[in-house]
């Protein structure tokens, strides 16, 4: 079956989309307003925010360009469990009209919350971010993002009601369900985690369902890394258009920034949110171009204004211009988290060096995990991968082969020898949100 | 006149062999033989089944991941010289050997052995130029039934 193409009369443009193609002058003037009323609001509001100035000898006064930005204190994700649960609010609750809070997983969570105009700027985000992955009215798409405290679900749901498409909001979970909703309903888009996606993707070739023979033609994925390969995997698998989005809960949930059909980048909502990239040893800012931090200043957000927060997230803005037409600066597509590091006797490992291992060794992305443990005083790194029918073999021979060159490869991209073990299909737990790949049991 | 196999990947830990072949029974499939092969990590079982295409879809409708051969069958009579016999043929062909294992019939005093080739059309066009049995499904069911 021939799928659908975006092809609309105006030409690609939808009119959500009108803020991404403001003129470079104009987008720093909205900017500017709103990042001296964004500082002055915080200040008037947020006691910690108003005690960080102070202490700096500055006033709100102080932002008299875009540059000055840089004079302005960082907040970071301890500032939120540290004012738990409601310190850095700038609203009253009389105003607050929803509260999401992440997983907390490590310690307490944090909550973050909106107002009505934040709920709006929210879903007009989400909705270019649609608009961007060529989603538009007419659509029909399966949100598997999950609802509850986590921002995925009810960020994609209302944008995707804002764009005009229709929204199914089955949330995460029960796969065998997602699949009859997929080819009964005629989906047309999908979102969910990558990881989830692929989980999808593997449970629907077993019930012999091919899903590049139904309409579905976009996934929406974002909430955790991946890589380009296993895009490729997941697009030529399921015969769509895979796009990344990018967001988090301490500033809106998905919707901060969003691929387009170039597929090479991020658009930030830079009107919404002001990127910056810094060296995240020093603090200081990296010119366009320049790998190193992502910061993000909330420009709009009323409830909870996020000046320079520390994403933690590694990527660069991308200094060239788009040949989408978006005027909207674009970050490279974050391949690791600093948060996700591994330091492993000395050496820095990033689970995706990992994934790219196997990658190219397998051709394509078989479900892993990294296992660290101590075993006499010296930490131990054992991937654990499972069998794939692509490296399943009658033959010792072939199998033990297939393992080495995973061993091999691994070892070439990072450095040091760490163990490696075949397990049974299945036999690694499925995400039905963010991937856990890496298990620490070292115990500090 | 090839069998299909199936092999699965085994985790080397206790209890994993019992699960596929507690599978088989409920559906009432009959195991006619199977061969292990293992290391110090792993195994990989391989099977012959009554009805192949039905098993793998049992094994995979239950989340096994199941490989697909083609092996080659061979009849011989259950007596000293019978492996030998069709050893010395698939060596006058120069074909080489991947692994073999043998089962032998509860009924009459015959043994079937299991070839692996990488080319198992040559391994069969030299077993009946020489005059040897070679079994297909439906006479393999027969010779079980």
């Amino acid at each position: 079956m021939l799928k659908e193409l975006w092809n609309d009369a105006a030409g690609g443009f939808h009119p959500a989309s009108a803020p991404d193609f403001l003129p470079e002058s104009a987008l720093k003037e909205v900017q500017l307003r709103r990042l001296r009323a964004v500082v002055q609001r915080a200040y008037d509001n947020v006691a910690l925010f108003q005690e960080r100035l102070r202490e700096r000898g500055l006033t709100p006064a102080a932002i008299e360009s875009l540059a000055d930005i840089r004079h302005l204190p960082f907040t970071v994700k301890a500032d939120l469990r540290d004012t738990y649960p409601f310190g850095l609010f700038a609203s009253p609750m009389s105003e607050v009209v929803r509260l999401h809070a992440s997983s907390g997983t490590t310690g307490k969570p944090i909550v973050v919350a909106y107002t009505r105009e934040d709920i709006e700027v929210w879903s007009e985000v989400m909705a270019r971010t649609l608009a961007c992955c060529s989603l538009h009215r007419g659509d029909i798409v399966q949100n598997a993002f999950g609802y509850g405290l986590f921002t995925g679900g009810l960020g994609a749901h209302y944008g995707a009601e804002a764009l005009g498409a229709t929204v199914i909001p089955i949330s995460g979970g029960n796969t065998d369900r997602q699949i009859m909703v997929i080819r009964d309903f005629g989906v047309s888009a999908l979102f969910s985690t990558p990881s989830y996606f692929t989980h999808l993707v593997e449970r629907a070739s077993e019930l012999g369902i091919d899903l590049r023979e139904l309409p579905l033609r976009v996934g929406v994925f974002g909430a955790e890394p991946w890589s380009d390969g296993m895009r490729s995997h997941i697009e030529a698998a399921a015969g769509i258009s895979a796009f990344d989005i990018y967001g988090l809960s301490e500033i809106i949930g998905p919707g901060v920034a969003s691929e387009c059909p170039e597929h090479h980048g991020l658009h930030v909502f830079e009107d919404h949110f002001y990127p910056e990239i810094i060296d995240p040893e020093t603090g200081e800012p990296l010119p366009d171009g320049e790998e190193g931090e992502l910061v993000l200043t909330t420009l709009s957000k009323r409830a909870m204004p996020m000046i320079r927060y520390r994403t933690r997230d590694i990527t660069a803005i991308i200094p060239e211009r788009c040949g989408c037409g978006r005027s909207l600066r674009r970050i490279q597509r974050i391949g690791r988290r600093s948060d996700d590091m591994i330091i492993i006797r000395g050496v820095n490992i990033f689970p995706s060096q990992v994934e790219a291992a196997l990658l190219a060794v397998e051709g394509t992305l078989p479900h892993y995990r990294i296992i660290l443990s101590r075993e006499q005083g010296l930490d131990q790194m054992t991937v654990e991968v499972e069998v794939t029918p692509e490296v399943l073999s009658d033959q010792v021979r072939v199998i033990e082969d297939m393992r080495e060159r995973i061993a091999q490869a691994i070892e070439r991209i990072l450095g040091i020898r760490v163990g490696l073990r075949l397990v049974e299909p299945h036999s690694i737990e499925r995400s039905q949100g963010k991937a856990k790949r890496v298990i620490d049991q070292r115990g500090d | 006149m090839k069998l299909t196999q199936l092999s699965l990947f085994l985790e080397n830990r206790p209890g994993r062999l019992i699960e596929p072949t507690r599978l088989l029974a409920a559906e009432g499939i009959n195991v006619m033989t199977l061969c292990l092969a293992d290391t110090a990590e792993f195994g990989i079982l391989r099977l012959i089944v009554q009805d192949p295409k039905r098993a793998a879809e049992v094994l995979n409708g239950a989340g096994w991941t199941v490989n697909l051969t083609e092996v080659v069958a061979v009849e011989v009579p259950d007596q000293p010289g019978g492996l030998a016999a069709v050893l010395g043929v698939f060596e006058q062909a120069g074909l080489n050997v991947e692994y073999v294992y043998a089962f032998t019939l509860r009924r009459d005093d015959r043994a079937i052995l299991v070839f692996r080739f990488q080319e198992p059309d040559q391994a069969i066009a030299a077993l009946q130029a020489s005059g040897h049995q070679v079994l297909d499904a439906e006479r393999l069911d027969a010779l079980v039934g």
